[in-house]
């Protein structure tokens, strides 16, 4: 029973992530229109057989933006993941690995960042270094560095005192040897399932500060834009809502199923 | 276990999104049903007006204010020498009556009896005195104003008599005597204009809180007998458009402007007024940059910007093309036709972009401000057709501030587009393109018969030849264009049925002298 369940989660959750990959690949080599060529007649028109999302306010066909702009979602969601992975593993294994001293001083410094609210934060980032995506992605990526390291610390606190470290020490292997070649492989499960909900975290704030006119610039599609364009065409085109709405709640949702079916995969309490 | 309860929670989510849905159009239909019965009932309404303002005020000192949408709401409060009127005339206020030299050097102003300010004094010529002096900074502070540089000396007849005399005649001077320039204010009151400002208009200050409203009350001792009908006006401060419907769906405000597409959501339970703004809605360019600096380039630009697609998609409609920086708000200032020279032509743009040495385009930066997304929307209109001639244009959007200070003092952009809002004079309408006008010509245009014309202008007395000045200088501008002129555009008023005797000027001013609820 519990293990159907999980395979549920787990089905559901890399299905949809599959399927936004697909569209994602898709939007390189084809989309139906090009994503920002106008055609300001036939502007605001509901969905169709020629626009199956129908078109926005300057007549650009939805559907293409709503592909193109996966591109926007997962490169800001990659870096994010990249940059928040890199200082996050680095700070939390530093932790770690040493205690001590460097251990309060670095838990501290990440304690100090998350007590901090995370759009705030990357609002006001954003507010010094200018609108963008990149500014976007290394914003977010810096609120993800906690979590991470965080889960990365308790990891090598775990493993810092297990026999194979102990054994590596004794031969004479490096400290930074046996951080990333020993004893991180043991504790990427747990990581990994860190960084997807970073990613999905990364996705839902992109969309946030777009919408609030912070993140990707025009006429680059992204989807928090649209739906924050939509919005004043609620009353009378509530159909141009649903596109972007949709791919947003449907790919972070599908992210969250995703990492919790592999939380419960990569549990040993659970099996 | 745990999962279950994750899935039971998602469904219990879903369900009150549903419930919530439900409410919610509840919600409309009862709210639709409460504004029926509030207009039922007006007849008994009290005569207070709340009024959505989209910021709040820069200053309440009216001779600090730079902002227009400060003037919007204080100039309810401030009369000057004359009154401006709706159709861009002017109409004795404080002044009863006034006489010009033959010389057109000196200005005798018979000052009205009768005035009180909203402190109960009555107005004396010493008041008037103390304005000028202020404005001018000949009383020890600090110049408050560059309209009067002109002005070689100020002084009083007798009690009801003041006189200005010019250095040079300057057939638009009058024009700086209205409230925006320098409203009268009393001496009594030195040091504390802008916390508890006074001046003799038809309302008078009450409570300002910033970043909520700005509170008015009705001018007891106001001169002009029976007037105002309304007791209160309450400036509320609402930036976002989007919410200021809902607030008039409401009734919690009975008076805001409302984007174009939005007005078939209000028509029929509301009054819908049309406003011509009088303003100029422009892309322009840095004319000290390459490849700006060649008229070529602008023309080129000029023919391939589809305005009529802006138009449309940016404000419904509802804005007249213009040819120049004037609109045809102004009346007979205004020269009619320029507005169809630049017709979209691809074909010619291209030529003329080849014939200016750039056969290939180039790529630039369009700089726009993020206070209103009509700028980033008409930033992206011109982006594509831009993209037709070969020019490779990427949208930057930085604040109003950053806007401001980079874009509009400091000169360090390419290409930009904003709304240079309308003024009551033809003079002011066009005297940005001056080329010695340091603080407004941020296009950096510099055109030497257009400044002859605009300093011929002045000593010029005949209105008709006036006319025929104003109307060479806007053809300069339509051959040279420091910028792409797109359109005026309307402001749409949204207001509650039984709202009347609002007024529509020329320049940014919500005139509540003669609004009442019916």
């Amino acid at each position: 029973m519990q293990k159907h369940k999980k395979n549920i989660n787990l089905l559901l959750g890399s299905g949809i992530l599959l399927a936004f990959i697909g569209i994602l690949i898709v939007s390189f080599f084809y989309t139906p229109y090009d994503v920002n060529s106008m055609d300001i007649p036939n502007k605001l028109k509901e969905p169709s057989t020629t626009h199956i999302f129908g078109t926005d306010e300057f007549g650009r066909d939805i559907f293409s933006r709503i592909l193109k702009g996966s591109q926007t979602a997962f490169l800001v969601g990659i870096l994010t993941i990249a940059i928040g992975g890199f200082f996050g593993v680095l700070i939390g294994g530093i932790a770690g690995y040493a205690g001590g001293w460097l251990d309060e001083v670095f838990m501290r410094i990440m304690d100090a960042l998350m007590a901090f609210p995370g759009i705030i934060l990357a609002l006001m980032l954003v507010a010094v270094f200018g609108p963008g995506i990149i500014n976007t992605s290394i914003a977010l990526g810096i609120i993800a560095v906690p979590s991470i390291a965080r889960v990365t610390r308790s990891g090598f606190v775990q493993q810092k005192e297990a026999e194979y470290v102990t054994a590596a020490k004794l031969i004479g292997v490096k400290n930074y040897k046996i951080m990333f070649k020993h004893i991180l492989p043991n504790i990427s499960s747990q990581i990994i399932v860190a960084l997807s909900i970073a990613f999905a975290i990364a996705m839902l704030a992109e969309a946030a500060l777009s919408y609030l006119g912070l993140g990707v610039q025009p006429p680059d599609p992204s989807w928090g834009r649209m739906l924050k364009d939509a919005q004043s065409y609620l009353i009378n085109s509530p159909w141009y809502t649903y596109a972007p709405g949709g791919a947003i709640t449907l790919l972070v949702l599908g992210l969250y199923l995703l990492s919790n079916a592999l939380r419960d995969l990569m549990d040993p309490r659970s099996k | 276990m745990l999962k279950r309860k994750c899935w039971l929670s998602f469904v219990l989510v879903c369900v009150l999104f549903l419930i919530g849905a439900c409410s919610n159009s509840e919600g409309d239909n009862s709210s639709t049903a409460m504004s029926g019965d509030t207009n039922g009932q007006s007849s008994s309404q009290a005569q207070e007006i709340r009024v959505r303002i989209n910021d709040d005020p820069d200053f309440l000192d009216p001779h600090h204010a730079t902002a227009s949408i400060s003037f919007q709401m204080i100039l309810n409060m401030f009369e000057g020498l004359f009154i401006p009127k709706q159709d861009g005339s002017l109409t004795e206020g404080v002044a009863e009556s006034y006489e010009v030299s033959d010389d057109g050097l000196t200005y005798t102003f018979k000052i009205r009896e009768g005035i009180t300010f909203h402190n109960g004094e009555d107005l004396t010529i010493d008041d008037i005195m103390y304005t000028f002096e202020r404005l001018m900074g000949l009383a020890g502070g600090e110049k408050l104003s560059n309209n009067f540089d002109n002005v070689d000396s100020i002084d009083t007849l007798d009690d009801t008599t003041f006189v200005m005399t010019l250095k040079e005649p300057n057939s638009n001077f009058l024009y700086s005597l209205t409230a925006l320039q320098s409203a009268i204010i009393p001496k009594s009151n030195d040091g504390k204009h802008n916390e508890n400002p006074i001046g003799t208009g038809p309302f008078a200050f009450v409570n300002y809180s910033p970043g909520s409203s700005l509170e008015l009350k009705k001018h007891e001792g106001y001169w002009q007998e029976g007037l105002p009908y309304l007791e209160k006006v309450n400036f509320i401060f609402q930036s976002d458009d989007q919410a200021a419907v809902m607030n008039l769906l409401a009734n919690e405000v009975n008076l805001t402007g409302i984007p174009g597409h939005r007005v078939s959501e209000v028509e029929g339970n509301y009054n819908v007024s049309h406003q011509n703004n009088n303003s100029s809605l422009i892309i322009t360019f840095n004319g000290d940059k390459e490849p700006f600096n060649d008229v070529k380039v602008r023309q080129a630009i000029n023919y391939a910007i589809n305005k009529q697609d802006i138009i449309d998609s940016v404000f419904s409609g509802y804005a007249t093309p213009i040819g120049s920086n004037m609109s045809p708000a102004m009346g007979d200032y205004y020269l009619d036709g320029l507005q169809e020279v630049y017709n979209r032509d691809v074909e010619k743009a291209k030529e003329l972009l080849a014939e200016a040495g750039y056969p290939n385009g180039f790529s630039t930066k369009i700089t726009v401000s993020s206070h209103n997304d009509i700028y980033s929307s008409i930033a992206q209109i011109a982006v594509e057709n831009l993209k037709e001639i070969g020019i490779d244009v990427e949208i930057e959007v930085v604040e109003w501030g950053i806007w401001l200070e980079r874009v509009y003092s400091g000169r360090d952009y390419e290409m930009t587009t904003i709304d240079l809002t309308g003024r009551p004079s033809a003079y002011e309408v066009l005297n940005n393109y001056i080329s010695e006008n340091d603080a407004e010509n941020f296009f950096l245009f510099d055109n030497e018969e257009f400044d002859q014309v605009m300093s011929d202008v002045l000593l010029e007395s005949n209105r008709d030849k006036q006319i025929e000045y104003y109307q060479r200088a806007q053809e300069i501008l339509n051959e040279q264009v420091p910028a792409v002129y797109i359109a005026d555009y309307q402001i749409l008023w949204g207001s509650t049925n039984n709202i009347t005797g609002l007024k529509s000027y020329p320049f940014w001013f919500h005139d509540m002298k003669e609004v009442k609820f019916e």
